[in-house]
């Protein structure tokens, strides 16, 4: 059985581990450089009648958090908030606030549920991100109308049903992130 | 997935205190969020250096997927135009029966106004925009109703600027980075635009409701005279816009004015002019702010009057100062 699957195995992608080490840049920088992108993609999109697009920078912040407990410090939504603030067309402040207000949560719920599975962190998510929307929508600056909640609904809607595929995406920007990409001589 | 081990901190002083620590941190950053929050809302502007940094770093990412865009939909309707090419045809060829009737009454019309207007001895120059620019980007996640522009305070856009498509009003310049732009679209539900129906002088307000469409305020109440498809044009009141824009048709009527639907989408267009403050002085007046040149007149036009056209024509050296 060895000798079928021997060759294979030591020829391509494990001799080329062999020697090599995650770079230190990758391992610091991916988490934060992927939620900044998240939270800039959206303004490229022209939504005149509603808002269209999901929260992509808080979402990718909860799947790090969530996928790789311990990871992001948990001061982070400080200066990732203060980015998406810049970009987002929200009061400046908000995402400061709401971000680190998230983070803090996910803290106490961790420390209550150590072990945790997928469908409970889903969960967690899908809670936060409702409670995200409605108080983006009160602290956007503007009125908030029978009206808006009617086309804003949709928002919320998306982004918990965007949290999975979101979650799964940062576990390949994980292994991206760890990748033996440094050679050790 | 398993707690990280550095969470448990147990009987390690250093391990506690760095919990700790990320506690306080977390907790002193919210507490900074909520003060900038309360300061941002209270005063709208003061982040705008700022956020126009921001603006100008993605605007050139902005002018690529504008274009794309544009690209996009010009194929896609490309292609719907060949399915429907015959019966298209057909009814172009009807409308421009039509169009060419309608164009000789204009430049009659035309001619009458300009014989007029030498009577009255008055000139109006011809609005040259002040910048022409793609719309980049929007404030698609957020409940306000914000465009931006892919021009700023280099090319002479400033603050209040009406920001027009071929096809009528988009917005008003809401703040500026050196190369891009903050737009107020009409839709958002802080944006009111005094208007008046093409036709005669229906005076009313147009408000953006949040959710795309308009709600057209009549100034004067008593008989609703408007009519679903009536063209609701800017009157100029106020002296942001300059009068006989469209902005919006009427969709729906309600007791005290109707819902409008807009005129120009600003997601279908690609290119748009930002045009200089019609009456700056007025403007100046209006919000308040001193004014700049000391011959400026000194009845600012009321919202409730007709078109402003005549209630004193500004000096183009008044400048408006920002609000």
């Amino acid at each position: 059985m060895m000798a079928t699957r021997g060759p294979r195995a030591r020829g391509t992608t494990y001799r080329q581990q062999i020697n090599r080490a995650p770079s230190p840049w990758r391992v610091h920088s991916v988490p934060y450089l992927s939620i900044m992108l998240a939270s800039a993609l959206p303004v490229l999109l022209i939504a005149d009648v509603m808002p269209l697009a999901p929260p992509l920078g808080f979402i990718l912040l909860l799947a790090w958090r969530l996928v790789r407990p311990g990871l992001l410090p948990l001061w982070a939504g400080l200066p990732l908030g203060a980015f998406d603030d810049l970009l987002s067309g929200q009061p400046f402040g908000s995402a400061i606030l709401l971000w680190s207000l998230a983070m803090i949560a996910i803290e106490l719920i961790e420390a209550r549920f150590p072990w945790r599975d997928f469908w409970h962190d889903w969960f967690t998510a899908a809670v936060l991100l409702v409670a995200y929307w409605l108080a983006c929508l009160l602290l956007s600056g503007a009125p908030v109308t029978r009206e808006m909640l009617e086309v804003a609904w949709p928002q919320a809607l998306l982004s918990v049903l965007l949290y999975p595929i979101l979650a799964r995406m940062v576990a390949r920007l994980d292994r991206f992130r760890l990748a033996r990409a440094r050679r050790i001589d | 997935m398993a707690p990280p081990a550095k969470r448990l901190s147990g009987f390690s002083k250093k391990a506690q205190f760095s919990l700790f620590t990320g506690y306080l941190m977390a907790g002193a950053g919210a507490l900074l969020g909520l003060v900038l929050l309360a300061l941002s809302l209270w005063q709208p502007a003061a982040f705008a250096p700022l956020r126009g940094a921001a603006r100008d770093v993605v605007a050139p990412a902005g002018e690529v997927s504008s274009a794309t865009r544009g690209g996009a939909q010009g194929l896609i309707a490309g292609i719907a135009a060949y399915l429907d090419a015959g019966r298209q045809n057909a009814r172009l060829r009807a409308e421009v029966e039509l169009a060419r009737v309608r164009l000789a009454e204009a430049e009659a019309i035309k001619a009458e106004n300009r014989r007029l207007k030498g009577l009255l001895g008055l000139a109006d120059d011809p609005v040259r925009p002040v910048a022409t620019a793609r719309l980049v980007g929007s404030s698609a996640t957020s409940a306000r109703r914000h465009a931006y522009l892919g021009a700023g305070s280099r090319q002479g856009v400033a603050p209040g600027m009406p920001v027009v498509s071929d096809r009528g009003l988009i917005g008003r310049v809401l703040e500026t980075g050196l190369i891009s732009a903050r737009v107020l679209l009409l839709t958002d539900s802080e944006s009111v635009v005094p208007v008046r129906r093409a036709r005669d002088d229906v005076i009313a307000f147009a408000e953006g409701r949040g959710d795309g469409m308009l709600r057209i305020r009549l100034v004067n109440l008593g008989v609703n005279p408007l009519k679903p498809g009536d063209l609701m044009v800017t009157s100029g009141a106020g002296g942001y816009y300059r009068p006989g824009v469209a902005v919006a048709v009427v969709a729906q009527l309600t007791p005290d004015g109707a819902i409008a639907r807009l005129v120009a989408e600003p997601a279908a267009t690609t290119y748009v002019a930002v045009e200089p403050i019609h009456q700056p002085a007025a403007v100046a007046v209006l919000s308040g702010a001193p004014l700049s040149a000391a011959d400026a007149p000194q009845t600012p036009p009321r919202p409730a009057s007709s078109p402003a056209s005549g209630a004193g024509s500004a000096p183009p050296s008044a400048e408006a100062a920002g609000e």
